[in-house]
């Protein structure tokens, strides 16, 4: 059993070949180098650029909104999920910091992906990524999500969410306990208050870079290249 | 015309900051309620202000997506009705800026005003074009085409005892103590008002339109960031409104602002408690509860009041 060559889903990162994207829904952003403040704040013909200060205090108000009221969507990729009922549950209650599970992408910021993610799961999980408003965040439960954990070698899932999904905090354990979970979330919104926390815009200046991750593993792209 | 060119400024400037109060108000009820079902499940449960952040939070979202002109509509059809039926109903008789613009008639003009609000929900959920959500609308408008019938029994038992199509006549007419409330002076018809708002309030068992759990979250399956800001903030001042309708027709009105402020608590939460205890009804049994022991109640209801006024002259 030893030598024989188990096909395992390819991930080498390679910088992406010119044709390989050939309708791009838009051009990319470069980074710009103060991102302290609201990097894609574009200023009209006439607008003046408000004072830094008044612009921080926006930034932190509207952080620390966004923090205490993380909305996450209910929605069980894999394994992980079993640990989540105990999380929404009387015992260790979400609701105190502000969490509550909605049932649609369109108005949840946060995405957990609990545990392995199969292929095909992870082409719906593209799908329901795309589809959420900014800003938005990606919580990786279990090893699965960091190294493969104990599916390392399966044919039909990944190793490495990072290539395919902007990660912003990875929770490991097999399956973490919810204490562990609620530390992770508290790490999640300590770096939304820093203003640290910017998966979303790396998913957008790089997306030709996880587009060619994500169709190389995916067979059967049969959906538009951006699921608005 | 001229009358409406007599208005103040500061008339205006005053129901306008008690518009405000009421979202406000509205939305910290949320917030209690969902820390008193908290404490009933023996957990710890979000704070009380914690609509308060959902509702900034859902405005400071940096991009939205939207579906149509009659999708970025909806809501403010709804919050334009919800801040219209406000307007025409006096939450403290007599004091300015919260008695509001009531005028002979108006109980017709407040029915009409509730139609609208839920109107512009349903195109908009048409309008977006995510099936689950034009199935919660078409079980959502059936269900309320029938708690309509019992409320409006309720309200000719009432307006005929009464004798005048004015809130704050009606609200005249209950003035002497705890005994004129209109619940007593006409149990019948009281109740029968009481379990239509059980529907308008759409909360358990009634909440087939919204459906938590079953198909995602009903009408406002696709709104997202401001456009649910604001619809969260018009089903605040809904719910603020229906109550205080409520308050007056049935429980007497208020002359101050903490009794009016107690009198909308309890109303609200009559819809919650109930909702805590009972299951969901499908659709069609909702509306067979509807047409069944309310619209009874309501009849019984006009020949009591046939019955009291004949008595009375």
């Amino acid at each position: 059993m030893k030598d024989e060559k188990i096909r395992r889903v390819p991930e080498r990162i390679e910088p992406a070949p010119p044709d390989v994207l050939k309708d791009r829904p838009y051009e990319p952003v470069p980074a710009s180098p103060r991102r302290e403040v609201d990097p894609y704040c574009y200023l009209g013909a006439t607008e003046v650029q408000q004072p830094l200060a008044y612009r921080e205090a926006l930034a932190t108000i509207k952080n620390w909104c966004r923090a205490n009221s993380l909305w996450v969507m209910a929605y069980g990729t894999g394994c992980g999920a079993i640990e989540l009922r105990p999380l929404m549950t009387s015992r260790f209650d979400m609701a105190r910091f502000g969490m509550a599970p909605r049932p649609t992408p369109r108005q949840s910021n946060v995405l957990i992906i609990g545990g392995y993610l199969s292929l095909k799961t992870l082409k719906r999980v593209i799908r329901a990524y795309e589809q959420m408003p900014a800003p938005k965040w990606v919580v990786g439960l279990g090893s699965c999500t960091i190294n493969g954990g104990m599916y390392w070698d399966s044919y039909y899932t990944i190793n490495k969410l990072d290539l395919y999904l902007p990660v912003d905090v990875y929770i490991s354990g097999c399956m973490p306990r919810p204490e562990a979970l609620i530390a992770g979330f508290q790490e999640l919104m300590k770096k939304i208050k820093q203003g640290e926390a910017n998966g979303w815009n790396e998913y957008l200046e790089n997306i030709d870079r996880y587009k060619v991750n994500q169709k190389r593993v995916i067979g059967d792209w049969r959906m538009p290249d951006y699921n608005w | 015309m001229q009358a409406i060119f007599d208005l103040d400024i500061g008339y205006l400037g005053l129901c306008a900051l008690s518009v405000i109060g009421a979202i406000a108000y509205g939305l910290l009820i949320g917030g209690i309620i969902r820390k008193v079902m908290a404490r009933i499940q023996s957990r710890i449960g979000p704070p009380v202000w914690q609509p308060y952040l959902d509702v900034a939070k859902l405005f400071f979202q940096r991009t939205s997506i939207r579906h149509g002109m009659m999708f970025y509509l909806a809501p403010v059809f709804r919050t334009v009705g919800g801040i219209g039926i406000y307007l025409l109903i006096p939450i403290v008789a007599g004091m300015p800026g919260l008695a509001g613009f009531s005028f002979n008639g108006d109980v017709l003009l407040v029915i009409y005003f509730m139609f609208f609000g839920c109107l512009g929900m349903a195109l908009g959920a048409g309008e977006s074009g995510h099936p689950h959500a034009i199935i919660a609308v078409s079980r959502g408008l059936s269900q309320m085409s029938s708690y309509e019938l019992p409320f409006s029994l309720a309200l000719i038992a009432l307006v005929a005892q009464v004798g005048t199509f004015s809130i704050s006549g009606i609200i005249e007419a209950q003035a002497g103590g705890i005994g004129n409330w209109y619940l007593f002076m006409n149990p019948l018809a009281g109740v029968a008002g009481l379990l239509s708002f059980l529907g308008m309030q759409m909360y358990s068992p009634f909440n087939i339109v919204l459906a938590p759990q079953e198909i995602p979250i009903g009408p406002p399956t696709e709104y997202n960031s401001t456009f649910l800001g604001l619809m969260m903030s018009g089903r605040a001042i809904f719910g603020v409104a229906k109550s205080a309708l409520f308050m007056n027709l049935f429980l007497g009105g208020a002359t101050s602002i903490p009794e009016a402020m107690i009198k909308i608590f309890i109303v609200y939460m009559w819809a919650v408690f109930v909702g805590a205890v009972f299951p969901r009804f499908r659709a069609e049994q909702s509306v067979r509860f509807f047409l069944r022991w309310p619209t009874w109640f309501g009849l019984a209801g006009i020949a009591l009041a046939m019955v009291l006024k004949h008595l009375a002259s």
